[in-house]
């Protein structure tokens, strides 16, 4: 299962995953402040060329990202359909209405959701979750025994798609698998829940027994290190923001969304 | 090697001083009255019934039983004279599901885990993480993924995490249960080479008493109201035998039992797979082109290595799975369904047909009490309450449930949780049955009850098809053995196992 899966092969990966969530921030923000299609244009055109720069280029076009070019179109239409109409209007059909207005705000929302998007899902990509918890624990200071919990739980994922199947095939096999997906669905989704507590369990019992939750300071085999390359992440993070800002700005279309 | 030797630790002793437990919720003590003295470097086989409180001694020794919440500890549990939750790290234990206690996705970094936990510095953590791992014979890079190790690979981990931590006393709870033979001697070994090296006090609880009698010097059997026997493995093993036995332990001395030949009367084809491709997940075919006939009346054994797809070639022939090329042709006792695909079948269709008993009984497991579970199939088939109650009641009485028939499943001992299961699928009397590793950590009392259930329906006509890396049970039962490669090789063997007329015991 490739969600416990040991560190990806891809640049960036070696980067404190605390200081590639935190490069995304300024954009986010920024791009949540205003509603205009140049801040989130730039963003993208940024993002194209840095993540194809540093040889992130095929994840950008994998499928691992489409859900993002699929999701960012169908919120920009329904902008296009309701968003608050002005100018020329073009079709009105009940309470739908294309209007210049809405055409505008459709484009800088769909520009919007993958400018902020795609660098979290690609970024994500490189993030190893054994990484990101030492980061969690040791850069941010969150408490040890709550991050290496989520991240033990998070071994459970695999184990846990293998239950799903298993209880499917066994649904059919025990002869009610002919009722509706919505109520078979349910009662497979209870099973799966009791079979993950009792792993839980069993889990919990060998990380107890392996010391987990002495009350000695715990030692960390792995030092999450933060300098230079995670400072320089950062940075570019937030010059981004700046280039996209700035540009809406200039050309003037700096549109904040409570004016 | 990775350089760095296991420090040799002091050996631990234990002591219970009238020692019980019991866990919140329950009426009557796990354990109660225990008296035992464990010398420092003793390496002891625990044994006793299920139910006698054999984990639960484990468990208060590893100091994991939890605090008061949980349950109420009666008398006394020491190690080396302290109580075992303020000594964390003088032991360590290993528990019997190899897929439920690695922490860490990276193999250096689970065994690295307990060393932090316990304050370790970081700089001598690794030395002590490639020493454990020698010690194991776990010859594999820090950063391999533990997600891609076989089971017997996994408990190895399990017992290196446990080492490193440098503990007095290792704490060994059915750590081959769930293995298949390679396995099994992999992790026996292992545990032997340690003990060796380290000569900490070894506490270990097994069924297969051959497999660990060569590691221990002392045998101690745990029964409802404390000690039952102490000493020497030989002299337990002879002169308790027969409340051993009783318990579900494998003694040495038990010659293999074989069944019967068959007394069902002509046989006739059931399902037949043509040149079959199987993949467990649509497009990743696991075996190819496979050639294989389940006929009335005969039980054919699937073998193989871990992951060379024996489950999926037998979930593909219980209807249960889409073959990914080639055809299954089902014979003519199985008409009546829609269409001659057996995949396509209705659910319901399948119930009367092909039954399938899965490695694991909790994923099978519908309802919240045994007797509803058993009238899931006869429901589905929409029999009548008199009807229901005439397949049941039998079924009951033949696989020793009816005392539990308003227990939840889940709570049911491994033994009653596997009799259930074959239950389950045994009322809508198919006329071919599927098995998945049915023998897999059941004691030898189970794994009897088993191979006599199985016989008997062979008797009467059912066709079986049993995926098994248990050779005691293949030799038991099996009239031929279909051996499955891993993937690519399609060198399979489709031998007879013995023939009919002989009907002899072999020796082991």
């Amino acid at each position: 299962m490739s969600i416990a899966a040991v560190r990806p092969d891809l640049p960036l990966a070696s980067i404190n995953p605390v200081a590639k969530v935190a490069a995304t921030i300024p954009l986010s923000i920024g791009l949540i402040l205003t509603l205009d299609p140049v801040s989130a244009g730039v963003a993208i055109l940024c993002e194209l060329i840095l993540f194809t720069a540093v040889g992130l280029g095929p994840l950008l076009w994998s499928p691992r990202t489409l859900p993002v070019w699929i999701a960012a179109p169908l919120t920009g239409i329904s902008m296009v359909l309701y968003g608050e109409p002005s100018g020329t209007t073009y079709w009105q059909f009940g309470l739908i209405e294309v209007s210049d207005g809405s055409i505008a705000i459709g484009l800088a929302t769909m520009t919007r959701v993958i400018a902020i998007a795609l660098p979290a899902v690609v970024l994500f990509l490189t993030i190893d979750p054994t990484d990101f918890a030492d980061g969690l624990a040791q850069t941010l200071r969150l408490p040890a025994r709550f991050v290496l919990g989520a991240l033990a739980a998070l071994r459970l994922v695999g184990s846990s798609i293998d239950d799903w199947r298993n209880l499917a095939l066994a649904r059919r096999a025990r002869g009610v698998a002919d009722l509706g997906v919505v109520r078979r669905s349910l009662g497979q989704a209870f099973a799966l829940l009791v079979l993950a507590i009792r792993r839980g369990g069993t889990l919990a019992t060998a990380m107890e027994s392996r010391g987990f939750g002495a009350p000695v300071q715990r030692t960390w085999a792995r030092t999450a290190t933060f300098g230079a390359p995670e400072w320089c992440v950062i940075a570019v993070g937030c010059l981004i923001a700046v280039v996209s800002v700035s540009a809406a700005i200039l050309t003037g279309s700096w549109n904040l969304v409570w004016s | 090697m990775r350089g760095g030797t296991i420090a040799a630790p002091a050996p631990a002793s234990i002591e219970a001083r009238s020692w019980g437990w019991r866990h919140g919720g329950r009426r009557a003590p796990a354990v109660s009255g225990l008296d035992l003295r464990v010398e420092p470097g003793e390496r002891v086989l625990l044994l006793g019934a299920s139910g006698a409180g054999k984990s639960t001694l484990l468990h208060g020794l590893a100091g994991v039983l939890g605090g008061d919440d949980e349950g109420e500890s009666l008398g006394e549990l020491t190690i080396d004279g302290r109580r075992p939750s303020a000594v964390r790290g003088r032991s360590g234990l290993v528990l019997q599901d190899p897929d439920s206690q690695i922490v860490m996705a990276r193999v250096g970094d689970d065994v690295a885990f307990g060393l932090e936990n316990l304050g370790v510095p970081a700089d001598e953590i690794w030395a002590r993480v490639g020493a454990a791992l020698d010690a194991v014979g776990l010859a594999l890079p820090l950063d391999h993924s533990t997600a891609a190790l076989s089971g017997g690979q996994r408990q190895r981990l399990a017992l290196a995490g446990v080492l490193a931590m440098r503990p007095g006393l290792i704490l060994l709870d059915e750590p081959t249960a769930n293995l298949d033979p390679d396995g099994v001697h992999e992790v026996r070994d292992a545990v032997a080479r340690i003990a060796d090296e380290t000569g900490a006090t070894l506490v270990v609880i097994e069924h297969r008493v051959s497999v660990w009698l060569p590691v221990v010097d002392r045998v101690v059997v745990l029964g409802q109201g404390g000690l039952i026997a102490d000493g020497r493995p030989d002299d337990v093993l002879v002169e308790q035998a027969a409340p051993l036995r009783a318990a579900g332990v494998w003694l040495p001395s038990d010659v293999p039992w074989r069944a019967d030949p068959s007394t069902a009367r002509g046989s006739e084809p059931l399902m037949t797979a043509h040149r079959l491709d199987v993949a467990r997940v649509p497009g990743v075919p696991v075996q190819r082109g496979i050639d294989l006939r389940v006929d009335s009346g005969c039980i054919t054994a699937i073998t193989g290595p871990n992951g060379a797809g024996k489950s999926t070639l037998a979930l593909t022939m219980a209807g249960l799975l889409r073959p990914e090329g080639g055809r299954l042709e089902p014979g003519a006792p199985m008409a009546g369904a829609r269409g001659t695909e057996p995949w396509r079948w209705r659910s319901r269709d399948l119930l009367t047909r092909i039954g399938t008993v899965f490695q694991h009984p909790e994923h099978q497991f519908l309802t919240g009490s045994v007797l509803a579970e058993l009238e899931v199939g006869p429901r589905a088939l929409k029999m009548s309450p008199a009807e229901r109650r005439e397949r049941i009641e039998p079924l009951l009485s033949s696989l020793r449930l009816e005392a539990l028939t308003a227990a939840n499943p889940f709570t049911l001992s491994g033994g009653e949780k596997r009799r259930l299961s074959v239950g389950t699928v045994l009322v809508t009397r198919p006329r071919m049955l599927v098995l998945d590793e049915p023998t897999f950590g059941q004691d030898a009392n189970t794994w009897r009850e088993l191979a006599r259930l199985i016989t008997d329906l062979r008797d009467e006509g059912v066709g079986i098809i049993a995926v098994t890396h248990d050779d005691t049970f293949i030799d038991a039962v099996a009239d031929s053995r279909f051996g499955l490669a891993l993937a690519g090789g399609a060198a399979l063997t489709d031998a007879p196992v013995r023939g009919r007329s002989n009907g002899g015991g072999v020796s082991a």
